[in-house]
């Protein structure tokens, strides 16, 4: 009944605890006290000499919806190679790739719902959270995420390029029309959080603007994405609800974008904001090639402004794939494709895509800059609870590659190493090297552990205090952290074993979960009147039930209210 | 009069009936010249569906006989089969995960009725990509729509009354202007404005397109063309087609890759997937692919990120392979030893193929040869719930459950043959 994890080695940053031996009790999924009758024990892992976690939690990784399986369907030569290099045992290790799947990034950018969840978990991963839910394709998200086994998910609906917002701003509607609009969203598309991607942008390539900056207007609405974070930030900060506003801000990937960035900092006039992949939006001018690093400022600046948070996006070498919502960059960019191809949709009034391979090369002066301005953010940020460690999975790298970043980023010999290798130009405009920071376990622990937790307000995970869900990894302490962090012994997810020496054992169904702020239902009523006249669906069908992910009797819905915290 | 709905209340639905899928439909308990925001596509299938014998069952040889004793023998039938062939797959989201499953425990190769077509579009796509837009986005953006090849109504019924001759649109955009090419002119009633503006119509045989969509591109690129016809249409009136698909605020090219009945379609797609590249370097224009119905969209989709790849695929031990030539119904006819065949919206007929068959589908379904097993079932959107996605892919719709009876959903028979191999 009572399952006891002995004498483990806990990193647990939310309690201060750096890696000190302590016993964890496990009860009906949970994490207990020491009880008062050791009879009822039945089940003890002796982890002397391990390395125990909370589960880790990817805040922000495409795992579910349109994009991602456009991205599959254009793509079937990437799932063939993965496919060849994938051993095949039965169920449920049916699933199990090759021990050097970790870090090749040709495998896994693209990887079944299935798939997902079980490289996840194999990683010691157990929660997952889909960063670009395009509300109108909310449906699509979730059925995704719910054939996604093993793992805990959630996303965030996209705001902000949508008509209905827009002509609520252009009308200068106030705040708490907006705020009711939000939350409504939110309930509709049984999302976590909100995301704006490129603010404005998405909807100006539909009337063909080609660049939109942060004071830049929208032709059509007159409105500047300076407004729409304004608007968004304080909405989502008004509801109450954890997550604070997710940006990917105008100008991806663009040369001299990190002025933007910076600018962007300070658009929401001091309310928390999450800068979204930021590698991507720190790009300077500077040298021949008019394109250099501009990490220093905006890590100078992040550390500064307290109510920003970022995850990094790192790029890592070799063939994947990007999706993203914004249509606008993505279409500018689409030249750079690699193979040549790529898929760009105006989206239902509401959102846009852009779907397209990519390979990362570290021979190529600007890749080569890329993988260390990600890095260079990396160890240039202070504060480890407001920097996340992504990949902006698939888009820089698959997640796959977790344990690779978490090398480079503990582990300064082998990340001068392989800066040693890449393109000499690129080299001589990067201070990487001067870097000595090395991450420690408790810094890891915090940015894909305790920090993600906070961030999203999951409350009860990514900690392993009394009370937390028990999603536990354990970890042998080994030199080499790449083969540290590719294999745990084990992972428990809700107190079960599910995972052994890196091999699932135990196919089990994570939850969804949301947020769920209050709001006045009047809201539906200039809703409705907007979805007859210009939709193409009834307002009933927008929305989606509690009862659509759990009646399967596989999914489940669990609320978050910022103010149980 | 038939009573049509659970309640004698009128009940709105989703009409699985086309890829508009359209969810404003009233149907009233007294019949079908009441169904409100009908179609001829709607009326047709809802009167189809409520007609259907929902005492049917499921047989043996043509031998009636218990549910139970249908599906033990489907499983026999799978059990022994090394290669089966799932066909047909007319069925939506939840029917589709369960023939997944079924299809990973008995090496099924998976063939959609429609994919004949869905791969000319899927392959352009694999070699290209494609820029394309979404329903909404037509009803308020578009200002000029090229239909190719295909009068968009006959395969999608509703399109001009919902999204092109609306009256209320965002942005105040103008009414729209239609092109028609080759396109036979007694079709083309759908594109006259309601204010009697007739479309353009633009007369070329169906063969002809590749080399017209050839010549639109040339003319984009301000190439010049030294013949005064290309298949058999002037170059002056192409001229003029080119130039208003480039002074569109918002171009939408539609073409449907069920009629581009001639060898290596995917070119002539891909052609007119340049043909919107090149208009986006300067203005705006999309792409709108027609699909071909009995949700073909639903189990390309699911099968995609169930597997990782799109229909025509096959799991071997559990690992998805994937090849539009070798895994079509027609070449698998040859090779499989066994023929699961599902339609579950329309009483379509399984191929003629010498192997034990197993037939699940639709009640109606008229079976010139007697298959192994009929397993009759609900029809997805009258006798259960289910999901659909849109023509456009980007939209899922519930489907509801209409009345009751006693017949079996799909993916209840599924599992349950699953459960028994």
């Amino acid at each position: 009944m009572i399952t006891l994890l002995k004498n483990g080695k806990i990193y647990d940053p939310a309690h201060k605890k750096d890696g000190v031996i302590e016993d964890i009790y496990i009860y009906q999924g949970r994490v207990i006290p020491k009880p008062l009758e050791p009879s009822k024990i039945s089940q003890t892992f002796d982890l002397s000499g391990k390395v125990v976690m909370a589960g880790a939690i990817d805040m922000h990784s495409h795992i579910g919806g349109g994009k991602m399986n456009i991205a599959r369907m254009m793509l079937p030569e990437l799932q063939q190679k993965q496919a060849q290099e994938t051993k095949h045992l039965t169920e449920p290790e049916a699933h199990i790739c090759t021990p050097h799947c970790s870090h090749n990034t040709t495998h896994h950018s693209i990887p079944s719902a299935t798939d997902t969840g079980f490289r996840y978990i194999e990683m010691g991963y157990t929660a997952a959270f889909e960063p670009a839910i395009s509300p109108v394709n909310a449906r699509q998200a979730h059925l995704e995420m719910g054939d996604t086994p093993m793992i805990d998910k959630g996303g965030y609906a996209m705001l902000g390029n949508d008509d209905y917002f827009l002509r609520m701003l252009a009308a200068k509607k106030d705040q708490k029309a907006i705020n009711d609009y939000v939350a409504w969203i939110l309930h509709a598309t049984q999302a976590i959080g909100i995301k704006v991607v490129n603010p404005g942008g998405i909807n100006a390539f539909k009337f063909n603007q080609r660049r939109l900056n942060l004071d830049e207007n929208n032709s059509h609405y007159q409105v500047s994405p300076r407004e729409i974070l304004q608007s968004l930030s304080r909405a989502v900060h008004e509801l109450g609800i954890a997550k604070p506003l997710h940006v990917h801000c105008n100008n991806l990937g663009a040369a001299g974008n990190f002025e933007t960035t910076l600018n962007t900092m300070g658009a929401s006039d001091g309310l928390p904001m999450h800068l979204t992949h930021i590698q991507f939006h720190s790009y300077g001018t500077e040298g021949d090639k008019k394109f250099s690093s501009a990490a220093a400022q905006i890590s100078e600046a992040l550390n500064k402004n307290k109510h920003i948070t970022a995850d990094v996006g790192q790029i890592l070498f070799g063939q994947t794939v990007t999706a993203s919502g914004d249509a606008m960059m993505q279409h500018l960019n689409a030249k750079h494709a690699n193979p040549k191809k790529s898929v760009i949709m105006d989206i239902e009034c509401d959102a846009g895509c852009g779907v397209m391979p990519f390979k990362y090369r570290d021979q190529n002066y600007v890749n080569a800059l890329q993988w260390a301005i990600g890095l260079e953010i990396f160890l240039s940020a202070e504060d480890p609870w407001r920097i996340f460690l992504t990949t902006d999975h698939p888009n820089g790298a698959p997640f796959t590659s977790y344990p690779h970043l978490i090398r480079l980023l503990m582990d300064k010999a082998f990340r001068n190493e392989t800066f040693a290798k890449l393109n000499l130009d690129a080299q001589a405009m990067s201070n990487l090297a001067s870097l000595e920071r090395e991450y420690s376990l408790y810094d890891i622990a915090i940015m894909t552990r305790a920090g993600a937790s906070k961030l999203i307000g999951l409350n009860d995970r990514g900690h392993l205090g009394v009370g937390a869900s028990a999603d536990i990894t354990v970890y042998t302490d080994q030199a080499d952290r790449e083969a540290m962090f590719s294999k745990p012994d084990y992972v428990f997810k809700n107190g079960e074993l599910v995972v052994r020496d890196g091999v699932v054992t135990k196919v089990v169904w994570g939850a969804t979960h949301t947020a769920k702020p209050a709001f006045d239902i009047g809201v539906e009523k200039g809703l409705k009147d907007y979805f007859d006249k210009y939709q193409t669906m009834q307002l009933d069908n927008f929305k989606m039930s509690n009862d659509e992910i759990s009646h399967d009797g596989r999914g489940s819905i669990v609320v978050h209210d910022k103010a149980s915290l | 009069m038939k009573n049509y709905t659970l309640s004698n209340e009128p009940t709105s639905a989703t009409c699985p009936a086309c890829g508009l899928l359209c969810d404003d439909l009233i149907l009233n308990a007294t019949g079908s010249e009441s169904v409100k925001n009908g179609c001829a596509k709607s009326i047709t299938f809802f009167e189809q569906s409520f007609q259907t014998d929902i005492s049917a069952s499921a047989s043996l040889f043509g031998k009636p006989c218990d549910l139970n004793t249908a599906i033990s023998a489907a499983a026999d039938i799978l059990r022994k089969s090394k290669q089966p062939l799932f066909a047909g797959l007319g069925t939506e989201v939840q029917g589709m995960r369960a023939l997944m499953r079924l299809a990973e425990k008995s090496n099924a190769t998976l063939d959609h009725m429609h994919s004949e077509s869905t791969v000319r579009n899927t392959l352009t796509m694999q070699n290209s990509g494609w820029l394309t837009t979404t329903l909404a986005e037509i009803k308020n953006r578009a200002d000029v729509i090229l239909a190719i090849g295909t009068d968009i109504v006959s395969s999608h019924p509703r399109f001009f009354e919902k999204l092109v001759w609306n009256t209320d649109s965002l942005f105040n955009k103008p009414t729209p202007e239609i092109i028609y090419l080759s396109v036979p002119a007694e079709n083309t009633q759908a594109g006259i404005a309601p204010n009697g503006t007739p479309p353009t119509v633009i007369p070329a045989d169906t063969a002809s397109i590749p080399e017209i969509v050839n010549a639109l591109n040339a003319l984009l690129h301000h190439k010049k063309i030294k013949a005064e016809t290309v298949g058999g249409v002037a170059v002056s009136t192409l001229q003029a087609v080119a130039d208003k698909l480039k002074s569109a605020q918002y171009a939408v090219v539609v073409w449907s890759a069920a009629s581009l009945k001639f060898s290596h379609a995917e070119l002539t797609v891909q052609s007119i997937v340049q043909l919107i590249n090149t208009l986006n370097e300067n203005s705006r224009a999309a792409g709108f692919p027609l699909n071909s119905g009995d949700g073909d969209t639903s189990i390309n989709n699911t099968s995609t990120w169930l597997s990782g790849y799109p229909t025509r695929s096959r799991l071997v031990n559990s690992k998805p392979e994937y090849d539009t030539y070798h895994f079509s119904t027609k070449k698998q006819s040859k090779l499989c030893d066994a023929l699961l065949w599902v339609s579950t919206f329309n009483p379509h007929s399984p191929p003629d193929i010498k192997t034990p068959t197993i037939v699940i589908g639709h009640p109606n379904t008229q079976l010139e040869h007697q298959p192994d097993v009929f397993i009759p079932v609900g029809i997805p959107g009258v006798d259960h719930a289910g999901l659909m996605f849109r023509v456009d892919s980007s939209i899922t719709l519930p489907l509801k459950k209409l009345r009751d009876n006693h017949l079996p959903s799909l993916s209840d028979v599924i599992s349950k043959i699953e459960a028994s191999l």
